[in-house]
């Protein structure tokens, strides 16, 4: 018999009957409205047909057939899976907060003001940026502003012929993506053997047509950039502007700042370092500093103090902005989440967030060496995350690192980033953070140590993993072929 | 510490392992002189009893005042059921679901509100969210530029009857790829878009018309004449839609004689609180043939090796975590837990609960241009069919008298003043389902005295 919670959940419409009805969530009937048939639709849309206990069971049911943060170790690199705490869900969620209309006054909304103008203080001092605004809505749209903010500063030095922008070959996918975007041409920048970025490659990519680079540090195989400032020093002397991708400031809180490593431009994922939540895919929030020069470039709005209040200040007070990003002022609610995170750990939690965030990591990276494990960068210090290369174990057991992922699913943990960097073969980016016990750490080492057994025992275990999730691997290349976006009642 | 777990024994014994003298010795490869022992301007922690404190004293500063005021986000009951099961721990700190086997939950959700989406627009496949209605206008005329295969122009028409936020916005994410954005005039009787302006560039490469329905002043376009005009320049057609409207409006899918091209809009009125801004959600459909310009995510059901349903993300190849510089656009996080709310509350209401909704927001904001125009200096300012909102022409500027309102927790409306100069003193209402008789009474009671203040003075 099928186990209760493996138990396929149906897709709501399958649950539907003509004429059911979450009733009490209806309004009192209203008269008939007066638009014209020839403006109207012919029939309701065909939308479930549930009570209100079914559709509560439907989406608990569906909840549990999740990993999370709140019930697995989530080691994924590049993410900061930490713990989400509570209180920032419970307190952005105050009626006052809540309720309140984006275009309401500003004398309406000064008490939700004075939180996000002490955000984007407290970023600024973070980052060690002159400037912030809260108002991109997740990490790639902080990169478009950044790099929007990079092109308008040289355009509006009469600086025309600058169009590329440089990304390291281990770059987030977003980089290139956001370069093209704003319409710029992407160069690539191969990675030194040790991680660090090859000098001699930098000097040959840059050219009178640079408009800037983008780079992670600690980069994104886990490692920080050694060459920062000589970095930084060169690209300023041929022209370009530094663009920090804020992906892994969570290594680095209170230690160093991008501002005094050279960095022109940053964002930050409120929902990797500042703990505002994942949801499944989002929402986040990119919140985007500058250094002086790019002050005027800000998207908008921005909150500015005016007397004794604060109110937005928008194109009129900021005419050489990149303009606006989101319809109103960005992902408030996520904002106020990350503002309630930094008051509750103040500038000593900060400083401590890097300081576990890197014991740890070095923790598990040190252990899983000693079991047998091969670094990705050999003699690095990991930040707060690291990379193993699978390769040995793929070509001694014939399983990969997707493998080693799936069978781990098994073992009760979320697996970490696959194949990412793409550079390195075989690759696991594992990143535990800084609110992960020894304890859980203990347990992820012996997960990898006996899936590596089990390969040589059993390589057939753990390429057919998993075995006790709801579903086993599934068919992507059907998935993509024969599409089957939307339910219909004919595909039953 | 607040969030970290290490006793002093954990450090100790960790450090060991490591072989590091201190957790300051792992910071060894950051060059010296870089670093900083202390950040002034961030103030000292505060406890959780603290932090509550400090927060429901800003939160109550800010009142919460009878709300009249739509223009892009909109005021609706949202079910309890709905926030209590998409703030679940499992959802709520779930990741993207990049691993589809512990990830279910997540995709079948994802499945369920594309259909949903589908349903209302009445077209082939929904995305899984962009960020909210006015970035998804950017991305949709994007998207047109990539789906047109024969139009080179990269020229798009876009009526000053849209949202004015979002023809901005869209300006500002599109300007970089060389995107040419072109107003329509509107009509002044009717405040809606002339199927005449459109056919004003007959014979002109235009490569996308985007029709918002209804349109930021609340009137209804003639969508079905617009949209065979835009047919008739060669033009795809990109429906910006309210999904509440979509209850008893034409779906996009069915406007004209071919449908729109893409329909896309704010979700936000889906289950989603108002909470100053945002989070909101952008939501995007199109027909089947355009699906791989399409940008964001998007779930499918497939089997698995056992030939089980199951869901996975898929078309991958149009996402720049695979397609990097060449990806249909950066998004990467998008607005998960917004997605998994919306199909809460879609699934709460069902087709005769959303219907109902959009019944009432009709009746109320009948009943709140009434009572606002049965006194002197407050007059509609167009004719002909309109949704919940209204724009009414004052005598007096308009400015002092909201801010008159705010005075009395009343948030009268949005000033037009600022994007229609031409409009004179114009007032954008807006009442949906949540305002009762007794409200719009208190609103109408408040307007007329102001109204006759000024007169007065």
């Amino acid at each position: 018999m099928e186990n209760a919670m493996q138990a396929r959940e149906p897709v709501i419409f399958e649950l539907s009957r003509p004429g059911r009805t979450a009733a009490a969530q209806q309004p009192p009937p209203a008269p008939a409205h007066d638009i014209p048939e020839r403006y109207c639709r012919q029939r309701p849309p065909a939308l479930p047909e549930v009570s209100e206990l079914q559709a509560v069971r439907h989406f608990t049911r569906l909840s549990q057939q999740n990993f999370s943060i709140d019930t697995r170790f989530y080691p994924l690199g590049s993410c900061t899976m930490k713990y989400n705490p509570k209180v920032c869900n419970a307190l952005a969620m105050l009626p006052g907060f809540l309720d309140r209309h984006p275009l309401a006054p500003a004398v309406t909304g000064q008490g939700l003001l004075t939180c996000l103008f002490e955000l984007q203080e407290m970023l600024g001092a973070v980052t060690g940026m002159a400037g912030v605004s809260l108002t991109p809505m997740a990490g790639a749209q902080g990169e478009f502003a950044g790099v929007a903010m990079i092109r308008a500063y040289h355009r509006g030095r009469g600086d025309l012929q600058r169009n590329e922008i440089i990304v390291p070959d281990a770059a987030h996918g977003t980089n290139p993506a956001t370069a093209t975007m704003c319409g710029m041409k992407v160069r690539e920048l191969a990675s030194g053997p040790d991680g660090d970025v090859d000098l001699a490659a930098l000097d040959a990519a840059l050219s009178p047509a640079t408009a800037g680079i983008m780079l992670t540090n600690p980069s994104t195989l886990g490692v920080f950039e050694r060459n920062i400032v000589e970095v930084a020093r060169r690209v300023h002397a041929a022209g370009g502007l530094l663009y920090y991708d804020g992906a892994n400031l969570n290594a680095i809180l209170g230690k160093v700042r991008p501002g005094d490593m050279g960095f022109d431009v940053i964002h930050v994922n409120l929902h990797k370092t500042f703990s505002t939540p994942h949801g499944g895919g989002g929402p986040g929030a990119g919140a985007v500093g500058v250094g002086e020069r790019l002050l005027p470039y800000l998207p908008v709005p921005v909150v500015g103090r005016d007397g004794a209040g604060y109110r937005w200040l928008d194109e009129r007070d900021l005419p050489q902005s990149i303009g606006r990003l989101s319809g109103f002022m960005g992902n408030t609610g996520i904002l106020l989440r990350a503002w309630v995170y930094l008051r509750i750990l103040g500038a000593d939690g900060l400083r401590r967030v890097a300081e576990f965030s890197t014991l740890n990591a070095n923790y598990l990276l040190a252990r899983l060496i000693e079991a047998g494990f091969d670094p990705a960068c050999p003699g690095r210090r990991a930040s707060h995350e690291f990379s193993l290369t699978l390769r040995r174990e793929a070509r001694e057991f014939g399983v990969t690192a997707m493998d080693f992922a799936k069978r781990l699913l098994d073992y009760g943990y979320h697996a970490p980033t696959t194949y990412f960097p793409l550079l390195v073969p075989e690759c696991l980016l594992i990143e535990p953070t800084e609110t992960e016990s020894r304890e859980e750490l203990d347990g992820f080492v012996e997960a990898l140590s006996a899936i590596r057994r089990e390969a040589g025992t059993d390589p057939e275990l753990v390429r057919g993993a998993p075995h006790t999730l709801p579903v086993r691997r599934l068919d992507d290349v059907r998935a993509a072929r024969q599409l089957d976006l939307a339910w219909r009642p004919a595909s039953q | 510490m607040p969030y970290i777990p290490h006793t002093a024994e954990d450090v100790r014994a960790m450090l060991g392992r490591i072989g590091a003298h201190s957790t300051a010795a792992l910071f060894d490869e950051i060059p010296p002189g870089l670093g900083v022992d202390t950040l002034p301007g961030v103030p000292p922690a505060l406890s959780e009893m603290e932090i509550t404190r400090l927060a429901m004293e800003r939160a109550s500063r800010d009142g919460r005042p009878l709300n009249f005021v739509g223009a892009g986000a909109y005021e609706h009951h949202i079910p309890a059921p709905v926030w209590a099961l998409a703030t679940r721990g499992e959802f709520y700190s779930a990741y993207t679901p990049y691993q589809a086997e512990a990830s279910q939950g997540t995709l079948q959700v994802m499945y369920e509100y594309q259909s949903m989406i589908a349903a209302l627009t009445g077209l082939d496949a929904s995305n899984a969210s962009l960020y909210d209605g006015a970035s998804a206008l950017a991305e949709a005329c994007l998207m047109a530029v990539r789906a047109h295969r024969r139009s080179r122009s990269a020229r798009i028409l876009v009526p000053r009857t849209v949202n004015p936020v979002w023809r901005r916005v869209a300006r500002a994410i599109t300007e970089g790829q060389g995107l040419v954005l072109e107003e329509l005039p509107w009509c002044p009787q009717s405040g809606t878009t002339a199927t005449e302006a459109l056919a004003a560039h007959a014979g002109e490469d235009i490569t996308a018309v985007v029709i918002q329905q209804p349109n930021f002043f609340g009137q209804l376009e003639d969508v079905d004449a617009l949209t065979r005009q835009a047919r008739a320049l060669g033009a795809l057609v990109i429906a910006v839609a309210n999904p509440v409207a979509l209850a008893l409006l034409k779906p996009p899918g069915e406007w004209g004689d071919g449908g729109a091209d893409i329909a896309c809009g704010e979700a936000q009125p889906l289950g989603i609180p108002l909470s100053s801004g945002g989070p909101y959600l952008g939501f995007m459909a199109t027909r089947m043939e355009h699906v791989r310009q399409m940008p964001g995510r998007i779930a499918g059901r497939t089997v698995d090796q056992a030939g089980r349903p199951g869901y996975t993300l898929t078309l991958q190849a149009r996402e720049q975590h695979i397609r990097r510089g060449k990806a249909t656009s950066n998004i990467c996080t998008n607005q998960g837990l917004l997605m998994t709310a919306a199909t809460i509350h879609l699934s709460l209401l069902g087709p005769a609960g959303l219907t109902r909704v959009a019944e009432a927001c009709v009746a109320r904001s009948r009943e709140l241009v009434a009572a606002l125009t049965a006194s002197a200096g407050a007059r509609t300012v167009f004719a002909g069919p309109r949704f919940h909102e209204a724009v009414l022409g004052l005598e007096v500027p308009v400015a002092p008298v909201l801010e008159a309102l705010a005075g009395q927790g009343i948030v009268g409306g949005w000033d037009l003043t600022g994007d229609y100069p031409e409009l004179g003193h114009a007032l954008l209402v807006c009442a949906t389902e949540t305002r009762t008789t007794a409200d719009i009474g208190t609103y109408a009671r408040a307007l007329e005295s102001l109204l006759d203040r000024a007169r007065a003075a």
